[in-house]
């Protein structure tokens, strides 16, 4: 158990935006909900999966819609109290914590505003370890937990709760709900006991967070070594590539931002090329024909000078980039693992081989 | 006809005037002053007696000036103001200002969120919160003279914003100064209101150098002179617009300089390397416009949703400190003796080697007393010279977009110590007048209008949509007063918005042209 004000907040923002791995939106509106309820209402205590009891109520705490949206509308007031008193009521219990759904990216940030409000305890654990863009894409799933009920609320206080015969279906009619409300509304899914939680989520993530954040934020602090040796030996990333983005290739399929982001190699690859898929997260990482990276493993893109991150929102002609890969969690790389989230599910023509086996295969 | 081109950095004040052909006739450099009036002033005088013109000739007249970056950075004469935000049910989880410094924040004086605002497609969020604001306003009637109102959406509908302020001028009286979020900045609430708040504490620190500006124009008898400021991306804004919009200056200082270098080497897409005394910027030119920046802009701690031109600063510079260690090896900067250089430079009878020096060893240049630099080891002052190449070349490399050789420009005061050749470069340009390449920009700047829209494309296709976006574009900028005839359309972005049924992109369109006579 331990506190989370701040200062924590900072350096999780930033390693949010690092396992957001291209996608999950910027956490930096997520981040100023966050401080906005800590300043209010007080510093929140995070809680490790252990110190939970098996039949707690464990829920977790997202927004869902349009991070472009979000960073016009923000959160209300209420919209953490509502789910509270929708799901309270649905399970005729009291809620024993919150919990992030998705590390990466925006999402990271609101279950902190949650618990800061209603004055619970978070719990230092998600389902992805990273982002994704479907709401199945869950260690839950391989656990056969079911994303409903799931209640949703806009801010304008407009609430339902879902039961779905399937997660596609909760998926389809939830999308059809936000966009009526505006496009970006606040939820929970995947409500469980700490015994489900505590075989199945992707623990000490938020932790892991707050490192790779103060990785980030000290790497040129260290006397020894270089500001980029030490990003990777901090972040335990693997050197993929550095490059300048020579062009971007975005289009809209379905509710997704697919696109493909070309690279020309700078320093050390000088001369090679490669390129990165995305479907809103980095897919695939493909230098000089030779794959070295694919889903569910994270590939990262940050700046070569700041090593902030890079969402493909932001990616740019003409940026110079590092292109990192970060193990993803175990779990994802199981058979059961690889149906719902490898590189076959989202088109690519591979199958998965992990990251540090093919990097040791590959010229990196 | 003639036009005037004055930069107030945060170092020197440049002045220059320029003729109907955009040939300089007078240009001026000194230190800036401590009352702006006076360096004007003075400025102007030195570039009026230099060219011998009828002052009365002069048709159009440019300032672009820092003093609002360096009010904010250093937070001096920001005025005491009221917050209004239009949205509540939405966004009260994040109060405003809620990131910003506790010595900054201190200039709001009362900040409140109120019902109202928009959603993306244009629906109405709330009804505005007619009481709500009306309270606000009175409450802080005789305690500010200046408001920053913005409200959820305005980027797509800014009705609640204009009502709201239209209530506030009836409350507070005509003279409150108001600024309006949807005239200042683009999507993304948070951002957009804190360039608003910026904005609105400004206005004193823009009544000062547009009233000083005016003033020293009128003084020396440049009467016929339509006056204008330049705005960080390289086009024009009116006085009138100034005083009302003046956090729009910030950046102007690097975007300028870029532009002034490509207008004087008549290059329209190159690499722009700045060489000061200290440091060396290194910008990108792409039809005459400077490369953006894709992080958006964080002035004295605050974020904001302003794009600034993409600059690579390194150090190195004509008064970098050069040093050879133990192991014979050489190092050049990053630290510098910057303005002291022409005490402490060897060329110039001081005992400490900096780059100038070896330059004009090598008989790159002529600074000072090449004979006081004429015992330097010759061998010693190649190898320097040859870190101080690949110092430039490495930045070279980085803000190159292809591995195609690029044109090199160079200005600067510090511009000597490099050579002709630099490898990555197509050509390397150093143009007459290179010192003062801000005076330049700001003197050649254009007018433009930016449209910014969320557009579905399964209701229009893209090349009819973006095509309405660039005729209105262009629209705006005429009707900001260029040639129609010399519009063009200077940016295109248009995004998918991700995680979104439906086709809905944001576009941005951006038109610039020629201002007319």
């Amino acid at each position: 158990m331990r506190k989370i004000g701040l200062r924590e907040i900072e350096d999780i923002a930033l390693g949010a935006a690092l396992l957001g791995a291209g996608g999950g939106g910027d956490p930096y509106v997520g981040k100023l909900v966050a401080m906005g309820a800590i300043k209010e209402c007080g510093a929140v205590t995070l809680l490790d999966p252990e110190e939970i009891p098996d039949d707690a109520l464990i829920v977790p705490i997202a927004m869902m819609g349009a991070p472009t949206i979000l960073g016009e509308k923000g959160i209300g007031g209420s919209e953490y109290k509502t789910l509270y008193d929708m799901i309270k009521q649905f399970y005729g219990k009291d809620i024993y914590a919150f919990m992030p759904i998705e590390a990466g990216g925006v999402n990271s940030m609101l279950p902190i505003a949650a618990s800061a409000r209603l004055g619970i305890p978070m719990v230092d654990a998600d389902g992805m370890g990273r982002a994704f863009p479907e709401l199945q894409m869950v260690t839950f799933t391989i656990g056969g937990m079911k994303a409903t009920p799931m209640a949703l609320t806009d801010e304008k206080g407009n609430c339902a709760i879902f039961n779905t015969i399937t997660n596609k279906w909760t998926e389809e009619l939830a999308r059809a709900v936000t966009m009526s409300c505006g496009g970006s509304v606040s939820v929970s899914l995947y409500c469980m006991n700490g015994a489900s939680l505590k075989k199945y989520a992707v623990k000490n993530i938020v932790t892991r967070s707050q490192k790779l954040g103060e990785a980030i934020r000290k790497v040129k602090d260290y006397t020894e070594g270089t500001p980029e040796d030490n990003f990777l030996k901090f972040t335990e990333g693997y050197k993929l590539f550095k490059a300048k983005i020579s062009d971007v290739l975005r289009e809209t399929r379905g509710a997704f931002n697919v696109g493909k982001v070309l690279l020309e190699g700078i320093g050390d690859y000088k001369g090679k090329s490669g390129y990165v898929e995305f479907q809103n997260e980095n897919l695939v990482a493909v230098v000089e024909d030779e794959i070295l990276a694919t889903t569910p493993d994270l590939i990262c893109l940050v700046d070569t000078e700041t090593f902030y991150p890079i969402t493909t929102d932001a990616l740019k002609y003409g940026k110079r980039v590092l292109v990192v890969g970060l193990k993803c969690f175990e779990m994802w790389r199981t058979k059961e693992g690889l149906e719902l989230v490898g590189p076959k599910y989202f088109g690519c023509d591979t199958d998965y081989i992990p990251l540090e086996e093919r990097v040791k295969g590959g010229q990196a | 006809m003639y036009k005037l081109g004055i930069d107030v950095g945060g170092t020197n004040t440049d002045a220059v005037l320029i003729d109907e052909k955009l040939q300089v006739i007078a240009e001026y450099k000194q230190p800036t002053s401590k009352d702006i009036y006076d360096g004007i002033l003075k400025a102007l005088r030195a570039v009026l007696e230099q060219s011998g013109i009828d002052r009365k000739e002069i048709s159009q007249a440019m300032l672009g000036t820092t003093q609002c970056t360096n009010a904010i950075v250093e937070r001096k004469h920001l005025a005491p103001i009221g917050i209004l935000r239009i949205g509540a049910p939405a966004t009260l989880g994040i109060p405003a200002m809620v990131d910003w410094a506790e010595d900054i924040r201190k200039i709001a004086v009362s900040a409140e969120i109120i019902g109202g605002g928009f959603e993306y497609d244009g629906k109405e969020l709330a009804a505005f919160d007619v009481a709500a604001a009306r309270h606000f306003f009175e409450n802080l009637k005789g305690k500010v003279e200046s408001v920053a109102i913005s409200c959820v959406f305005s980027t797509v509908r800014n009705e609640h914003e204009v009502l709201a302020a239209k209530l506030c001028k009836e409350i507070m009286g005509e003279d409150v100064h108001i600024s309006i979020s949807s005239e200042i900045g683009s999507m993304g609430l948070i951002e957009r209101e804190n360039a608003t708040i910026l904005n609105a504490a400004l206005y004193q620190v823009a009544e000062r150098f547009t009233e000083g500006f005016a003033r020293s124009l009128k003084d020396e008898g440049v009467t016929n002179a339509k006056v204008y400021l330049s705005q960080n991306d390289g086009t024009l804004m009116t006085m009138e617009y100034a005083r009302r919009y003046p956090i729009l200056t910030i950046a102007c200082g690097p975007t300028n300089s870029i532009r002034g270098a490509s207008y004087l080497s008549d290059v329209k897409n190159a690499i722009v390397i700045d060489v000061g005394g200290t440091t060396t910027d290194l910008g990108v030119i792409s039809q005459g416009f400077p490369r953006e920046s894709s992080v958006a802009a964080t002035i004295g701690g605050v974020r904001t949703n302003f794009r600034m031109p993409d600059v690579l600063s390194i150090g190195l510079g004509g008064g970098s400190i050069v040093r050879q260690k133990g192991d014979g090896s050489i190092t050049v900067g990053p630290d510098s003796v910057g303005f002291e250089i022409t005490s402490k430079a060897q060329v110039f009878g001081g005992d400490v080697l900096t780059a100038t020096d070896i330059a004009v060893r090598l008989g790159r240049a002529d600074i000072g007393d090449k004979c006081k630099v004429a015992d330097i080891d010759e061998e010693m002052a190649k190898e320097a010279m040859k870190v101080i190449i690949s110092l430039a070349e490495d930045g070279i490399d980085s803000m190159k977009i292809s591995n195609g050789d690029i044109d090199v420009i160079l200005v600067g005061g510090g511009s000597v110590i490099l050579p002709e050749k630099l490898m990555g470069a197509k050509t390397v340009t150093k143009p007459n007048h290179f010192g003062i390449a801000n005076a330049i920009g700001s003197a050649i700047s254009k007018v433009s209008g930016t449209l910014e829209k969320l557009v579905n494309y399964d209701e229009i296709s893209r090349d009819k949509a973006l095509e309405q976006a660039k005729e209105e574009a262009v629209l705006i900028a005429v009707e900001s007063g260029a040639i129609r005839e010399t519009v063009e359309i200077i940016d295109v972005e248009d995004v998918p918005l991700a995680y979104y049924p439906g086709n809905t992109n944001r576009i941005k369109v951006k038109a610039a042209g020629d201002l007319a006579n």
